[in-house]
């Protein structure tokens, strides 16, 4: 029963994998090892396809592994296998949240978790930051420094940081318009 | 209670149509839609749900999804929180998978994708100085929020082992404050 065995292959992946989507790559790979649903190659073309799609990367190849296993339902019940765990976990930890609010030591974890996690978002702001607009592997092969910036982006960066600051429009707005940016000027 | 629950989906569906790449590009979005359009919640609950997130198994971005949905709607809000944020994905994946081979290396998809990452990184920076604004209060914050930027940046150090240290450090830093009050009292 191929629905059944991929429900239980993307559970243990939706319970071991901590850390966000990429944290489910090295299982997908030992998945493709031992069951030859899908060859190596698949798992490149899915993280571009991840990559290029709204929603969570981790979802996302989920999906992607369990439509090219079993159809769409193989696509279904790959997803509802990663939730599920997350729904279960996260749905007790609420529970008790609920119970203990107010509490004194509830209260000095989330002094300590608050900063963490600024920290945490500052440092995966910094990843998309350097990944979109800085050029590292130019740079390795030309050796001019100016080559690392990609002045177009960062201008348009400034430029969208000071729109978000000025108009507090839905950030779908600007999704939208950085999309259309991204053709016009051929980022 | 049906419509609260379709509410619910249908707002996460919305929110996982419009994320690009996973759990902290949501951030933005979940501002605006939780806590500035709908106030279900204030900034530092958002703040705490991804804190906890971080540190759970599973996608951060279902993690967050399910944190909302349960304190809304208990279990039921909850299933239907990450049953909406996962639904596009499903939708949007089976699409490509099955009718849009090599839609990931069209030119234009790429234009596009490059100009929304810039302006991802851009709504990051937005949140991430008002999540300082909101939760780093004191010199404590200050170097934890530090400290975490630099070991997630530099180090490949579990996300779960720094949100469990920074908690427990957040209950010694009040404890130690405490005591400090508690002394000077007593002189």
């Amino acid at each position: 029963m191929i629905y059944l065995q991929l429900f239980w292959e993307f559970l243990k992946i939706g319970l071991f994998a901590v850390g966000g989507g990429m944290a489910t790559l090295p299982f997908l790979q030992r998945l493709s090892e031992s069951s030859g649903w899908f060859p190596q190659s698949l798992i490149t073309d899915m993280i571009a396809i991840s990559e290029s799609t709204p929603g969570p990367i981790g979802i996302n190849m989920a999906t992607y592994v369990g439509c090219n296993v079993a159809g769409v339902l193989g696509g279904i019940t790959a997803t509802l296998g990663t939730i599920l765990p997350s729904i279960v976990i996260v749905t007790t930890v609420s529970r008790y949240l609920e119970k203990f609010r107010g509490s004194k030591i509830v209260d000095s974890a989330f002094y300590g978790l608050r900063p963490a996690v600024t920290g945490l978002i500052a440092a995966a702001g910094i990843s998309v930051v350097q990944v979109s607009m800085f050029h590292m592997d130019i740079y390795q092969e030309t050796g001019m420094i100016l080559d690392i910036f990609d002045f177009k982006k960062l201008a348009f960066f400034v430029i969208a940081f000071a729109a978000i600051k000025k108009l507090k429009l839905h950030p779908i707005v600007y999704i939208a318009c950085a999309a259309v940016i991204g053709v016009l000027l051929k980022f | 209670m049906f419509s609260k629950l379709l509410g619910i989906y249908i707002l996460f569906f919305r929110m996982g149509a419009v994320t690009f790449g996973g759990g902290y590009a949501m951030l933005p979005v979940l501002r605006r839609e939780i806590v500035q359009s709908r106030q279900w919640m204030d900034e530092e609950t958002i703040m705490d749900f991804y804190a906890l997130s971080q540190g759970l198994p599973g996608i951060i971005a279902v993690n967050v999804s399910v944190f909302i949905g349960y304190r809304r709607h208990k279990v039921p809000g909850a299933a239907a929180a990450a049953l909406g944020m996962v639904s596009p994905c499903i939708i949007i994946i089976s699409v490509i998978a099955f009718l849009l081979a090599g839609f990931q290396d069209n030119i234009y998809v790429q234009y596009a994708l490059a100009g929304i990452s810039v302006c991802v990184a851009a709504l990051i920076l937005d949140a991430v100085i008002s999540m300082w604004k909101k939760g780093v209060k004191d010199i404590f914050g200050i170097i934890l929020c530090l400290v975490m930027l630099i070991l997630s940046t530099f180090t490949k150090i579990s996300p779960i082992l720094l949100v469990i240290a920074c908690a427990l450090l957040g209950v010694a830093a009040k404890r130690m404050k405490r005591d400090a009050g508690t002394r000077g009292d007593a002189a």
